[in-house]
């Protein structure tokens, strides 16, 4: 099948970009990411810069991947990153969009590469359970009810790829932070903590300058791991909770 | 990256605010929205009252600004509500703008409803039919010399006998359909309420609510244009 | 030189105890004078950034991808082994022991392997700790299930995204010692050259992949943790980015390589489906607990599979090893798909592949169980291939996964260059010639959290370190070298693209040194690679510029280091004259086709200790003894 693609280029940080029309031959076996492989073999052959994108497992798990496809961050196919979009999707002579995920907070570093480094620093603000190497009890210590597991688990499927932030119109980042406040929350390891880390990854998210929650659910359409809304509704209720019942702590953490 | 975010908020602090966070300020506007929805509800449940006759519905108007403590209060608390939504409102849209600067070339919904995508716009919309409404039906300057202080129904009729005036409600209301099929739900949300059994439920009601309002607020003007109200 | 194993005395249950109690400490107030470089970010490396972090040293950790989280630990899907017994089915510390040095084939060290069963156990405690979500029963106590090879149930997983989970849970740990100012991380830098300063590590040099910019870094200890070299073959189940560099320049600054020829080859891949091909997908090998494997028995057959009665299927591994059946070991499983194959009764377009059927599954359990169990592979499956596994049968071939050799270390995880250590899939240590599934994740983690920040205490406080600084003869040598191979990678302005000169090793490897080699075949590859590195040095074409984000360059150094590597690879397979584990040498085995290994000569680790550019590594030898688990030929049957 022949391909119409637009791409958005990009030098640098610094410089400014356009979109850029190319022309691939792919067929129906390969994954999206395949079809930018030839594309670049044949613009290197050419003696062009290929078409820069993040990617690594290229099993749908590491989250390194993904732009925008027409419009839709990883493309039409509902649950899947674009490592794992295959080209059967798509027909001869379709015409492609592909851009990099717009936000201020993810500034694009090149073509379809942005920085992502403020889901570190969201995870970095509290998004953990402070519990040191070494001093763990036995793992079968605390009994937890298969569906509390279980629903941690659905939330701890996040692979902070950040198609909920690229999706959605407001560029926020509930989605991505309201799993981890979930699956730590959902857990008892992560009671002790549960109040600060609302507070601290909400406040985290805020500094980064990422959008507001308006409910609308986009994030929730396209994200590759089925990560729901309804963990947004968790973050707010711990996040009010936490804001109404804050206390300033009075002594350090270990001092007696 | 975090250095210029720091230089635009002016912040470092790992704590944060009520009103300085989003979740907050989405709070706030479920609660004011709340607010102004039970209003809306009241306002309708007595304007049908139209129904009823001209001496039912004066009765009532009267009735209702009998306690000027108890009608004060209650314009008090809706103007509060009013105001803290439309802050909260704005700052989430100017952040919303701030946090995406550069926008696509090609976006395409995935799964959000147009309803919930136009809220700043039935928003903005919403709060210039309000005060047209108030200057058309309580302060009566829209009205002109027709209006008479007191006589709901003669107001009404004479109001909506003017097609234009009437066609302006019909499209307000169906922007308030379209603002509470979103946001009738959407409180819940805010305030932290979600379950994959009672929210499905919760989202029909809100659409049954909005369409409940849409419909009785527009059979007036509706039936006003048809001569059934006279 | 002579390798010092460093094996602690007393009887192997308590070598570890009496190794921690011999070991020096540094006083808590000096940790943070001593600054440890850790590169890598997954279940080792991050592992390890986080706990020394934890102890209060002062760390910088190295990972290529844009955040640490990306690690490709992320990627194992089926679990991780741990001796807590909790099934009551008569494992012990002894038995995972037991089964991990024979599943090695008896080319692993005997107290390598002993400790990390021993420490198993306490690795899922802290992974609960954290807040790892592994599956459990409706009682609330944790679920295992029986993995690969495996006789009883001691694995822990969560769904088939245990990698992931379990590195979220060490990624969540470093980021908060990132918070606490004890880590700085440096994402989206690649380690290019080892700096060795009085013949001990003393930092590195490395691209920030963003900018281009070449830096040094200077510390008192070096921590490699860059995982495994599969990639080598180019297509492998391996990240795209998953690479050698960090190794092999360690090696080429004097530090043994291992067992290169010890490669992984996983049995249940979706098979290769065109030249465009980008990587191979693993499916997990949980899925061998309820699928049947088989092709048809006569060759040739092109019926669809639902055609094909009963009678006229051979359930070749059912056959061949009847108390196993589908659940061999990795190696026997591949190698048993590839003779069927070579018979010509493989199936699909290729006639690479072999089925997987869940028919029978399907028919005893029921679809929703086999949901429950593999909804996510299935579904992954469809997605690549289009068919659906519930009602045509999966089709799988080998593919590379894991690679066993590495850089060699002592007990104490410490390369032959002292202040240099080597974790997880880079080093060679505790897997022999075969790794068990579900033990990669238990070695990285026990490396990272229990093991290395002991160990590297001892050498901190014993090692004389000099202060140097990044002016050092020693570290401006290492950067101009790195800057000159940049340099030359760019000049060569050939005709051909990296990954055209990958692929083409990558298949002369997987044809001459993968899942089975002969003499002949290695020679013949190591006189090919040596005329394709020739070819690349002079017909590459690297575009683009050196101090911007370049994906061509990145991958151009990569696949310079590969060259170098399959070399030794092969020159390693050519020399060990015996079949063991994955290393399958056609001229050594049973009259029934399995591995014959030869004890009374290569009971050992081949360590290889590179001699310069052009010149054949020099091999040394350390003797493996067995004094628990008995030599003996493996058997599944």
């Amino acid at each position: 099948m022949k391909l119409k693609l637009h791409v958005w280029r990009q030098k640098s940080a610094a410089s400014a970009g356009r979109m850029v029309r190319y022309e691939v031959e792919a067929n129906e076996h390969m994954s999206f990411l395949e079809m930018l492989d030839v594309l670049n073999e044949s613009l290197i052959e050419k003696g062009e810069e290929p078409v820069a994108f993040d990617h690594d497992c290229r099993e749908g798990i590491c989250g390194a991947c993904g732009f925008m496809i027409n419009g839709v961050a990883h493309g039409p196919m509902p649950g899947t990153t674009v490592c794992q979009l295959h080209m059967r999707h798509f027909k001869d002579g379709d015409e492609l969009y592909l851009e990099p995920w717009r936000a201020v907070a993810f500034p694009v570093v090149k073509d379809l590469i942005v920085d992502r480094g403020a889901f570190d620093r969201i995870i970095a603000a509290g998004g953990f359970v402070s519990a040191s190497t070494g001093s763990a009890q036995d793992a079968n210590a605390i009994p937890i009810p298969k569906t509390g597991a279980d629903m941690a688990m659905d939330a701890a499927q996040c692979i902070g790829c950040g198609a909920c932030v690229a999706a959605c119109p407001n560029a926020s980042a509930a989605l991505f932070l309201s799993a981890k406040v979930s699956h730590l929350g959902l857990l008892p390891q992560g009671q002790p903590e549960r109040k600060e880390r609302a507070l601290k990854m909400v406040a985290a998210a805020n500094h980064e300058l990422f959008g507001g929650c308006t409910n609308i659910g986009e994030c929730e359409a396209v994200c590759p791991k089925h990560i729901r809304l309804e963990f947004i509704a968790r973050r707010n209720r711990d996040f009010l909770k936490a804001s109404c019942t804050f206390r300033e702590e009075t002594a350090a953490a270990g001092a007696g | 990256m975090s250095t210029a975010s720091a230089a635009l908020t002016g912040k470092t602090s790992s704590h944060i605010g009520f009103w300085e966070s989003t979740v907050g300020k989405k709070a706030v506007m479920a609660v004011t929205g709340a607010i102004l929805f039970l209003f809306v509800v009241g306002h309708m449940l007595g304007n049908l009252q139209i129904y009823l006759g001209q001496e039912k519905l004066d009765h009532y108007a009267h009735a209702v600004k009998s306690i000027p403590a108890l009608l004060w209060g209650v314009r008090l608390v809706l103007l509060l509500s009013v105001i803290l939504h439309i802050i909260a409102a704005t700052q989430l849209g100017l952040r919303k703008r701030r946090a995406r600067p550069r926008a696509y070339v090609k976006w395409a919904s995935a799964g959000s409803t147009y309803a919930s995508r136009t809220m700043y716009w039935s928003g903005p919309i919403l709060l210039a039919f309000i005060i047209y409404h108030i200057l058309h039906f309580t302060t009566g300057q829209a009205l002109g010399p027709e209006f008479r202080e007191g006589e709901v129904y003669h107001n009404v009729i004479v109001g909506f006998s003017f097609i234009p005036a009437s066609i302006v409600y019909i499209i307000a209301m169906l922007m308030l359909g379209s603002h509470l099929y979103h946001g009738v739900w959407s409180m819940f949300q805010s305030v932290g309420i979600s379950h994959p059994r009672y929210t499905p439920l919760l989202k029909k009601l809100a659409a049954i609510a909005a369409a409940a309002l849409v419909i009785g607020n527009i059979s007036i003007p509706v039936s006003v244009m048809l001569g059934i109200l006279k | 030189m002579k390798l010092d194993s460093r094996i602690p005395s007393g009887p192997i249950e308590q070598k570890w105890d009496n190794c921690k109690f011999e070991m020096k400490l540094v006083n808590p107030a000096n940790k943070r004078k001593f600054t440890v470089i850790v590169v890598g970010s997954g279940l080792a490396g991050g592992a390890a950034a986080a706990t020394m972090g934890e102890l209060g040293y002062n760390v910088r950790c190295f990972c290529f991808q844009d955040s640490p989280r990306r690690a490709h630990s992320i990627a194992a899907q089926g679990g991780i082994n741990a001796a807590k017994n909790y099934q009551n089915d008569g494992d012990s510390i002894y038995r995972l022991f037991y089964d991990t040095v024979k599943g090695g084939d008896f080319r692993a060290r005997e107290a390598n392997v002993y400790r990390l069963a021993q420490i198993s156990v306490n690795i899922i405690d802290q992974c609960v700790a954290q807040g790892v979500p592994f599956a459990r029963e409706y009682g609330g106590l944790l679920a295992n299930r029986s993995f690969g090879g495996a006789q009883v149930s001691r694995t822990f997983y969560a769904r088939g995204q245990t990698g992931q989970q379990l590195l979220l849970g060490c990624y969540q740990a470093l980021e908060r010692q990132v918070n606490a100012g004890r880590v700085t991380m440096f994402p989206r830098h690649e380690m290019l050259d080892l700096i060795v300063i009085d013949g001990k590590a003393r930092g590195i040099v490395t691209r920030n992949l963003v900018t281009g910019k070449i830096d040094t870094h200077l510390a008192d200890a070096v921590v490699l943790a860059t995982g495994g070299y599969g990639n080598v073959f180019y297509l492998s189940t391996n990240a795209k980015g998953s690479n050698a560099t960090a190794i092999w320049r360690a090696y080429r600054k004097g530090a043994l390589m291992a067992n290169p020829c010890f490669t992984q080859i996983h049995p249940t891949c979706i098979p290769v489906s065109g030249e465009y091909q980008s990587k191979l997908t693993l499916m997990s090998e949980s899925l061998r607990n309820d699928g049947r494997i088989w092709v048809p028995k006569k060759g040739g057959d092109s019926r669809r599979p639902v055609q094909i009665p009963e009678d006229e299927r051979d359930y070749y591994l059912e056959r061949r090893y009847p108390s196993f059946g589908n659940l061999v070991p990795r190696d026997v499983a591949s190698r048993a798909a590839k003779a069927v194959c070579d018979e010509g009764r493989g199936v699909g377009k290729t006639g690479l592949g072999v089925y997987l059927d869940f028919g029978d599954a399907v028919r005893r359990l029921g679809r929703h169980v086999v949901e429950e169990r593999y909804g996510n592979l299935f579904e992954m499956y469809e997605r690549i291939t289009g068919e659906d596994p519930y009602s045509v049968p999966m089709r799988i071939f080998p593919a590379i996964h894991y690679t066993m050799g590495g850089l060699w270390v002592d007990y104490r995880l410490m390369s032959t260059i002292p202040g240099l250590f080597v974790l997880g899939e880079a080093n060679f240590s505790d897997h022999g010639a075969n790794r068990l599934g579900a033990s990669a994740l238990m070695q990285g983690l026990a490396d990272g959290y229990f093991i290395i920040p002991y160990t590297i205490g001892d050498y901190l406080a014993t090692a004389k370190l000099d202060k140097i600084d990044s002016n050092h003869h020693e570290a401006r040598r290492a950067e101009n070298g790195v800057n000159e191979q940049v340099k030359r990678l760019l000049s060569v302005k050939g005709k051909r693209t990296v990954d055209s000169f990958h692929r083409e090793l990558g298949k002369l490897l997987w044809e001459d040194c993968g899942m089975a080699r002969n003499a002949q075949g290695l020679q013949y590859a190591m006189g090919k690679i040596a005329e394709l590195q020739q070819e690349y040095w002079q017909n590459v074409n690297v575009v683009g510029e050196g101090a911007e984000l370049n994906q061509s360059l990145e991958k151009a150094g990569r696949v310079a280091d590969f060259f170098e590597l399959a070399q030794l690879m092969c020159l390693d397979g050519f020399e060990r004259n015996e079949s063991c584990g994955g290393h399958f040498r056609e001229e050594y085995q049973t009259p029934e086709g399995e591995a014959l290994r030869d004890d009374d000569q290569f009971c050992y680790a081949a360590a290889w200790e590179y001699m310069g550019p052009g010149q054949k590594p020099a091999l040394h030898k350390e003797v493996l003894s067995f004094e628990h688990v008995h030599l003996a030929q493996r058997s599944y049957k």
